[in-house]
């Protein structure tokens, strides 16, 4: 053996844009020394559409639908965020009902969004049946998004104003009965996430970021909540949050399983927020009547599945926008991931990337 | 409406950012708006669910001290804004020079606001249909 | 092992969970946004509908009277089947595949 083979050798590993754990293109370099990481550059740009020029080119009713699209998993919610902006601008009072049913389907959004993250998150430690189940529990989520809003993952429910569907009767007695189905799916396969030996090994000590390096590198959604910042805008109340009452899910961990942990308690979270907004589901108008066009600027913000969305709005009079701006929460949580991968394996890569819930349509627009 | 918005000139940016970042803000992101005559950059902190912003409003071509020195988290939105619209930062701790989004075939400063005829010559005839 | 055992078992007397398609297929959910459809004989030809689209897939010509889809285009969000005022247009449940 030569010298140089017993000093430190750094080796430069592209990681994406096309991997198999990634479902989206995100590029990272990585830097290692020997099998440890110790250094991570991302790269993104694979998809980016332009949708915040666009945005200024469409009118401000058609952008609900524009808007919508940036994420095909959270998309009521993004176009929600756009709409409360816009209601806040023309000084809309939407009417309770509709502020339950955005609740509704921003939970069903959040049902879906965390079992699709868990069935990948299984999936990057190769834990293939684990991903199957719990992708055929998001099935029945995305049935019940279909039923009540016509389409499975572009809901096209919210307006600017309101809400443009109604549900009867019979609809809120099948999605209350299917989330009981979904319970009791739930009870089969959470139990296998977390109190799995191999899953634990995977998971437990990695991909560490302290509460402070949470805070200041402005991590957000679960992975500062796993870092133990009770953060969840939802708090504020906007939509019906405010009279459904709710508390931030935290764990202090601020590892890969603590990450888990928070989406997994989070799904109970949503399914009692559902039952509750439905219950008290309250017998008014969906929707109110659109006059004139919006003129100012406003910051708009909501939580989305992966943390918080900031939409920034500026109107001047006329029909279509001066400017929107948006800044997705994985953009926010890029800076907390390049702080959590160096000192680990290269192996633990894919998983660490993953617990943040990258979802690189977002990032890019 | 927007509320607790605070001018800065590109002389003060920087101590106000050093100023908000021991008192427990957390930087959200920044906002580039192309006013036409000039660029309007807002800076978002929040602390305890509280908004608050500072308004910074620089010519076109103006070079702007960068803040991923003082929020290191800012370096990736920097390098965003550097790519879609033209703006040139001072400092920045990692540069992408204008290859963070878009790739050496892109249209150059594509989110900039200019006349139709203009955009089109310099982004060679690249179309955007309404 | 035996908890394996009756996962086999359920297994077994469940069958599989997945719809043998294209041999058995899901009618479609009331109410779901499979296609735009447009009724020729009560159509006005106003063109709110095309004003409205935000994707740009429909056009419509007043004379000759024509009333034209770019399916490839519509993104079904049947923002249009709201404005109509003749109610002639309508979104069926029923999903259109691609290469039909």
């Amino acid at each position: 053996m030569t010298t140089a083979a017993t000093t430190t050798r750094r080796t430069l590993i592209p990681f994406g844009p096309q991997h198999p754990v990634l479902p989206e293109p995100l590029h990272l370099r990585l830097v290692l020394e020997d099998e440890i990481v110790v250094n991570a550059l991302p790269a993104v740009g694979y998809i980016h559409r332009g949708i915040e020029k666009l945005a200024e080119l469409k009118d401000f009713q058609q952008n609900v639908f524009l808007l919508e699209r940036i994420c095909g998993i959270c998309s009521f919610i993004h176009s929600l965020a756009y709409c409360q902006g816009i209601e806040e601008l023309m000084q809309l009072d939407v009417p309770p009902r509709a502020k339950y049913l955005r609740v509704v389907w921003s939970e069903l959004n959040r049902l879906h969004s965390h079992l699709l993250w868990l069935g990948l998150l299984a999936d990057s430690f190769g834990f293939e049946s684990l991903f199957m189940q719990v992708w055929k529990t998001r099935e029945k989520v995305l049935d019940l998004e279909e039923a009540t809003a016509g389409a499975r993952i572009m809901l096209s429910t919210c307006a600017i104003g309101g809400v443009r569907r109604d549900l009867s009767d019979e609809q809120i007695a099948q999605v209350l009965h299917g989330l009981d189905a979904i319970e009791r799916d739930f009870e089969s396969f959470i139990p296998a996430v977390i109190t799995d030996t191999t899953v634990k090994h995977r998971l437990v000590g990695v991909g560490v970021i302290t509460q402070q390096q949470a805070h200041e590198l402005g991590a957000v959604g679960p992975v500062a909540r796993a870092s133990g910042i009770a953060r969840d805008l939802r708090v504020t109340g906007y939509a019906a949050y405010g009279e459904l009452g709710l508390n931030p899910v935290i764990e202090t961990d601020g590892d890969c399983y603590a990450r888990t942990l928070v989406r997994v308690r989070e799904l109970h979270q949503s399914l009692l927020l559902i039952r509750k907004a439905l219950k008290r589901l309250p017998a008014t108008p969906i929707a109110v009547p659109v006059k004139g066009n919006p003129i100012g600027e406003v910051v708009s913000r909501v939580e989305q599945p992966r943390g918080e969305v900031l939409y920034y709005l500026k109107a001047n009079g006329t029909k279509t926008l001066e400017r929107v701006r948006v800044r997705t929460p994985t953009f926010a949580n890029i800076p907390a991931l390049l702080a959590m991968l160096p000192g680990n394996e290269l192996a633990d890569v894919p998983v660490i990337t993953l617990a943040i819930d990258p979802c690189v349509s977002c990032t890019e627009r | 409406m927007l509320h607790n918005v605070t001018d800065v000139t590109v002389a003060t940016l920087l101590d106000a950012v050093a100023a908000r970042f021991p008192q427990g803000y957390r930087l959200i992101t920044l906002t580039c708006v192309d006013c036409v005559d000039n660029l309007e950059v807002l800076y978002h902190f929040y602390r305890n669910y509280e908004l608050s912003h500072l308004r910074l409003c620089v010519a076109k071509g103006t070079v702007v001290p960068s803040i991923s020195g003082i929020y290191s988290c800012a370096v990736i939105v920097e390098n965003e804004l550097k790519d879609l619209f033209g703006l040139t930062f001072d400092g920045l701790v990692l540069d992408y020079e204008g290859r963070f989004m878009l790739a050496a075939d892109a249209p150059v400063a594509p989110m900039l606001r200019t006349a139709p005829a203009q955009a089109a010559a310099r982004n060679g005839e690249l179309k955007m249909e309404p | 092992m035996f908890p394996f055992v009756t996962t086999i078992l359920r297994a077994l007397r469940r069958g599989p969970a997945t719809r043998r398609y294209p041999y058995e297929v899901r009618p479609p959910m009331a109410g779901s946004r499979g296609h735009l459809v447009n009724e020729p004989d009560t159509c006005i030809y106003c063109g709110l509908c095309v004003r409205r689209c935000p994707a740009g897939a429909l056009a419509v010509t007043r004379e000759p009277k024509s009333w034209t889809l770019d399916p490839y285009r519509c993104i079904l969000c049947a923002y249009c089947v709201e404005v109509c005022p003749k109610k002639c247009l309508r979104m069926e449940p029923s999903h259109v595949r691609a290469a039909s």
